[in-house]
């Protein structure tokens, strides 16, 4: 029991670290329909500014604001450069525009600051917390909580930012129907400029947390691929889908891993997610909230 | 049209320019310096590149001089091998190659039989190619990965004191989930059941980001070592998840791929007392000051970041170019001094290296690399392997001496998979008793 | 005046069913393939081709371009996103390497035809989840494919003939006791495949077959509503198009790269592949072969261009950054195409054709 909720917790913890980064996918897409493949390398260039910054000797919250500076400019210059040209066109089209960024993100980061491995030190110590693990013998790591932490904050600080603002209304508008929004008077581009914006924030947080985890190196890109099952669960367009997905992923591949691994040679956390969420989605095929798909011909 | 004229006139010079140089020994580089794994690959080219440079400043190979070009892999196979089918025959033909990933090497194997250009796989490849007579233009120099496994567990069972010690411990397996990973299993399996040591395996998938139920496996195990077969991010992930898990870091083991400066500086702290396998001793050399002196106060060094001279990749690159260079050298002794030697007898060179103590006094380089000496039989000349400790700043070696394990059983490993690969290939094996 | 069908008048049935019912385009195909057959094959014997053409260039971008020909058969024109490329053309290697060696006297053009029937029966299997799930929840969705096959081809020894690096080495490519085995005799080897699937290709997307993959591309309901069947149609673009890749990745294996690994059929294939599909043109077979030699040539172009620029006109970078720069390069040119022409470098080619139809009288 106590190895399985070791587990579980484990599970959920990591799994929030998923959600961190699926949230600057659900961002945009819910936005401007565009499947940002970006995002990851995003991540990287985040986290890679950030400590490039702190290495040539600026204090670590300067070097996050530069850096924040840096990834405003950097989603509004994709926005004005890239997507505003490609206006309207079909999704594959926007989505292979933002692989072209991708390409350019990636060789952009190591052209200015090299291909080195850094590592990148938030001050919170990554050791499992005592008391529970004197208590309880489940060993939780310190950073992951504070993680997650950081993670809800984001969330509700989004959340408030779309409900309560109105920006964020105006935008929630667009992600309903663009032409609808326009015909209103809702300054569409603005809008956009601002999602891409909150996007790269977005990835400048998931970037530090997931740096300060694993280092700060190329392979941070990858992270992307654990948010997509968290997307096809919880759905493109949902923030609270993104959470809940991401929950979900991070439990459920870990018990896989822990209980069925061992008996079908391990290493099935590769997989396992997005056979999970295949499954779900045979159920339920517009994800846990996404918006219902109602089709007419 | 003006302007494309210009270009052709300029392609030609540019041709006329190469071909006038054809009377360097060409050594074709196909390198990665951006992507996923340039950490890596920029530092052990960087070494290539300043040991030839040296070699270069010192008058060439008895007057040769060396010449090289760089091609971009991305360490994407086909990437690789349009590199090196590119760099093949430009600068009067390539004499040897080293392209640093496993899949590259992969697509070379047959290519390089036909070309008759040696290819040099230092510690990563096919393990049995180290049988000449199946493959006898690759050279999995110095170790292969059963080499390595063998070291390991006589390292630990040193440790331990003997090999009846480690009778009914239990040592994890932690490996990437991949052809890599697997390789060493047969190694382990059958280790285990000689030495009667408890063997779990546990599989981390690429790219390993992402550990946290492997080691809650392992804490739940309580295992004795924990051997770290990882690539790439997985390695500071793993020390970093071992922190988390409150497992000492002192009683991991890594592969060498697992072993460099770029591996642990990011996990920080959670690094410090982890030890890996490595065919390098750490340490300044007599060569590195050469390196420093002749080459980069002559603004000609090939590392951006100064610090990276002597680590880990860095080194096993000045390794790399040992190996070319003394082929080279031994290949002259043959066909003629301060000639070109071409692919063929560059692979003579290769299978006749020997390179002891003296010569590597020589060089500067005593006690960094092990001696090697091959032989049509066995290519890959060592098999000897060290230990070396993170103290948190730097790599320090824990053996003194050079570790072995069980050769003899690694040579019948190898040797039966390599008469299976003949066999599915059709391949009739040489006969070295026929080699000069 | 160049391309006008003005007067080319169709007199009978055959006459009006031929694959390309222009004689402008009949001309162009005989031309390009006398050009891929002959021409070429008399420039390598005169000399002024090499070996690095056929084996470094030519060979992969055919092979890439079947790829990619499949993938277009499934997304161009049944309009089903898939990110599994890669895993269904290690199905056909791996396959076609297990038929030659366990079965004696194997002839190699049919175990790439068994191997290439394994990947369609694996795309079935995986094309199952198409029926409810359509778009980037499919495309997110046929990663676990592009997982599992790979995880499994290292898991199971017997896949591998339990080779100790979990390898495959390829067998000789031999047909009627010749031996495929010189770098232009590979090329013709590919190039007469990936001609005989194309010609097969283009015939199929106007047939009865293509057609019923186009309505389900373009409004799956309004198709199912007309009476096609979905399952049948999304199942039949998911055999063909996983088979397309298995003789690909077959093609990959035993022309290309000879000793391959599973991870050598890695995810960044797959989206090398989409890539392809996407800068060439979605929906369109000659925008294939355009988007495999984008995808294939431009990073060469650009590194021997570096190359070039160092060498002759002594502009040298580090070369850490001019591999980044490349990289960076390599992406705004992906954006540029896109913005200059959304639909692929095919409809380029369409556009071309038009004024070809007016010049040179565009008014």
């Amino acid at each position: 029991m106590q190895f399985f909720l070791e587990v579980l917790i484990g599970g959920l913890l990591s799994g929030i670290m998923y959600s961190l980064v699926a949230l600057g996918f659900v961002l945009i897409y819910k936005a401007s329909g565009v499947f940002n493949f970006a995002q990851g390398a995003m991540v990287y260039f985040a986290a890679l500014t950030t400590v490039g910054l702190v290495d040539s000797g600026m204090s670590l919250w300067l070097a996050i604001l530069l850096t924040m500076v840096a990834m405003v400019v950097l989603g509004l210059l994709t926005e004005k450069i890239v997507l505003r040209p490609l206006v309207a066109q079909h999704e594959i089209t926007l989505f292979m525009a933002t692989i072209g960024l991708t390409f350019f993100v990636e060789g952009l980061a190591q052209a200015i600051w090299g291909a080195n491995v850094r590592a990148l030190d938030l001050g919170i110590e990554d050791v499992p917390l005592e008391w529970l693990l004197e208590s309880a013998n489940i060993a939780v790591s310190q950073f992951d909580l504070i993680a997650s932490g950081i993670a809800a904050a984001l969330v509700i600080l989004l959340a408030i930012f779309f409900s309560k603002t109105k920006i964020g209304r105006a935008l929630r508008a667009v992600a309903d129907d663009h032409q609808a929004a326009l015909s209103i008077g809702i300054p569409l581009q603005h809008i956009w400029a601002i999602v891409w914006a909150v996007a790269g924030f977005v990835a400048l947080v998931a970037g530090l947390l997931w740096g300060a985890r694993n280092g700060v190196q190329f392979a941070l890109t990858f992270v992307a691929l654990k948010a997509l099952p968290v997307l096809i669960l919880g759905g493109f367009t949902s923030v609270p889908g993104a959470i809940l997905g991401g929950l979900i992923i991070g439990a459920s591949e870990k018990l896989a891993e822990v209980y069925i691994g061992p008996h079908v040679g391990g290493g099935i956390e590769g997989w396992f997610p997005y056979v999970l969420a295949l499954l779900f989605l045979l159920v339920r095929p517009e994800g846990l909230f996404g918006e219902k798909i109602i089709r007419r011909i | 049209m003006k302007f494309i004229k210009k270009a052709l006139v300029a392609a030609a010079f540019a041709t006329a320019a190469v071909s006038a140089s054809a009377q360097e020994q060409f050594i074709p580089l196909l390198s990665y310096r951006v992507g996923p794994y340039a950490d890596g690959g920029s530092g052990f080219f960087g070494g290539v590149i300043d040991y030839l440079s040296l070699i270069n400043a010192s008058g060439g190979v008895n007057g040769v001089k060396l010449t090289w070009e760089e091609c971009e892999t991305e360490y994407n196979a086909t990437r690789g091998v349009e590199c090196y089918e590119r760099l093949k025959k430009s600068h009067g033909g390539a004499s040897m190659v080293e392209p640093l990933s496993t899949g590259i090497a992969y697509g070379l194997i047959d290519r390089v039989a036909q070309d008759k250009i040696p290819m040099t796989t230092l510690g990563y490849g096919r393990s049995d190619a180290a049988d000449g007579r199946v493959f006898p233009y690759v050279f999995p120099l110095i170790t292969s990965y059963w080499d390595q496994a063998a070291g390991m567990i006589k390292y630990l069972a040193d440790k331990e004191g003997g090999f009846d010690k480690l009778k009914g411990k239990k040592i994890v397996h932690l490996y990437h989930d991949s052809a890599f990973g697997k390789e060493p299993f047969p190694v382990f399996e059958a280790y285990a059941k000689q030495l009667g040591f408890e063997l779990i395996k546990l599989a981390v998938p690429h790219p390993g980001n992402e550990q946290q139920s492997q080691w809650l496996q392992i804490r739940q195990a309580k295992p004795d070592y924990v051997i770290l077969w990882g690539w790439g991010v997985m390695n500071p992930t793993a020390l970093k998840t071992a922190q988390r898990n409150g497992f000492p870091r002192e009683k991991m083991l890594g592969v060498w791929w697992a072993g460099s400066e770029e591996h642990v500086i990011p996990a920080g702290d959670a690094a410090k007392g982890y030890s890996s396998m490595t065919f390098n001793t750490p340490g300044n050399y007599p060569l590195l000051d050469e390196i420093k002196k002749k080459v980069y106060a002559a603004g000609k060094g090939n590392m951006e970041d100064k610090s990276r001279i002597g680590s880990v990749y860095h080194m096993r690159g000045v390794t790399a170019g040992i190996m070319m260079v003394e082929a080279i050298r031994k290949a002259q002794d043959k066909y003629g001094k301060g000639k070109v030697m071409s692919g063929e007898q560059v692979r003579w060179g290769f299978e006749n290296l020997n390179v002891d103590e003296a010569r590597l006094k020589a060089l500067g380089a005593l006690g960094m690399m092990p001696t090697v000496k091959t032989s049509c039989l066995d290519h890959e000349g060592s098999g000897a392997v060290k230990v070396q400790r993170w103290d948190g700043k730097a790599w320090k070696a824990v053996t003194p001496n050079w570790v072995t394990g069980d050769r003899a059983m690694i040579r019948k490993m190898v040797e039966e998979s390599a008469a299976k690969y003949a066999a599915e290939k059709k391949i009739a094996p040489r006969d070295c008793s026929k080699e000069g | 005046m160049l391309y006008r069908e003005a007067g080319q008048f169709k007199a009978t049935y055959v006459e009006d069913s031929e694959i390309f019912p222009i004689r402008q385009d009949k001309f162009g195909i005989a031309l390009i393939l006398a050009a891929a057959f002959v021409g070429i094959p008399l420039l390598s014997v005169a000399g002024i081709l090499a070996d690095y053409t056929f084996t470094a260039i030519l060979t992969p971008f055919l092979i890439f371009a079947l790829a990619t020909l499949g993938l277009n058969i499934l997304t161009g024109y049944a309009g089903q996103l898939s990110l599994g490329t890669a895993a269904f053309m290690a199905v056909g290697a791996f396959a076609s390497y297990n038929f030659m060696l366990r079965i004696d006297g194997m002839p190699i053009l049919g175990a790439f035809i068994l191997g290439g029937l394994c990947a369609a029966a694996v795309g079935i299997v995986f094309g199952l989840p198409s029926l409810r799930i359509r778009g980037f929840y499919l495309a997110a969705a046929t990663l676990a494919t592009q997982f599992f096959i790979v995880w499994v081809l290292t898991k199971v020894g017997w896949f591998t003939n339990y080779n100790s690096s979990g390898v495959i080495t390829a067998q000789k490519i031999e047909m009627f006791g010749y031996t495929f085995d010189t770098a232009f005799s590979k090329y013709l080897f590919v190039l007469s495949v990936v001609t005989v699937m194309a010609l097969l290709a283009k015939n199929m997307v106007r047939t009865n077959v293509g057609r019923s993959w186009m309505a389900i591309r373009d409004m799956d309901m309004a198709a199912e509503v007309i009476g096609f069947r979905p399952m049948r149609t999304k199942l039949l673009a998911f055999a063909v198009s996983s088979f397309y890749c298995g003789v690909a990745g077959a093609l990959f294996a035993y022309a290309y790269l000879g000793t391959v690994e599973p991870e050598g059929f890695s995810l960044d294939l797959s989206f090398r592949i989409l890539f392809m599909v996407i800068i060439g043109g979605v929906g369109s077979i000659l925008g294939s072969f355009f988007g495999a030699a984008f995808i294939v040539l431009v990073p060469i172009f650009l590194n021997t261009f570096t190359g070039f620029l160092e060498n002759t006109v002594g502009i040298g970078l580090p070369s850490g950054i001019s591999s980044s720069i490349e990289l960076m390069v390599f992406g705004a040119l992906i954006i540029f195409f896109l913005i200059v022409e959304p639909h692929g470098l095919a409809r380029l080619w369409q556009i071309g054709k038009e004024k070809l139809r007016l010049w040179p009288f565009p008014h």
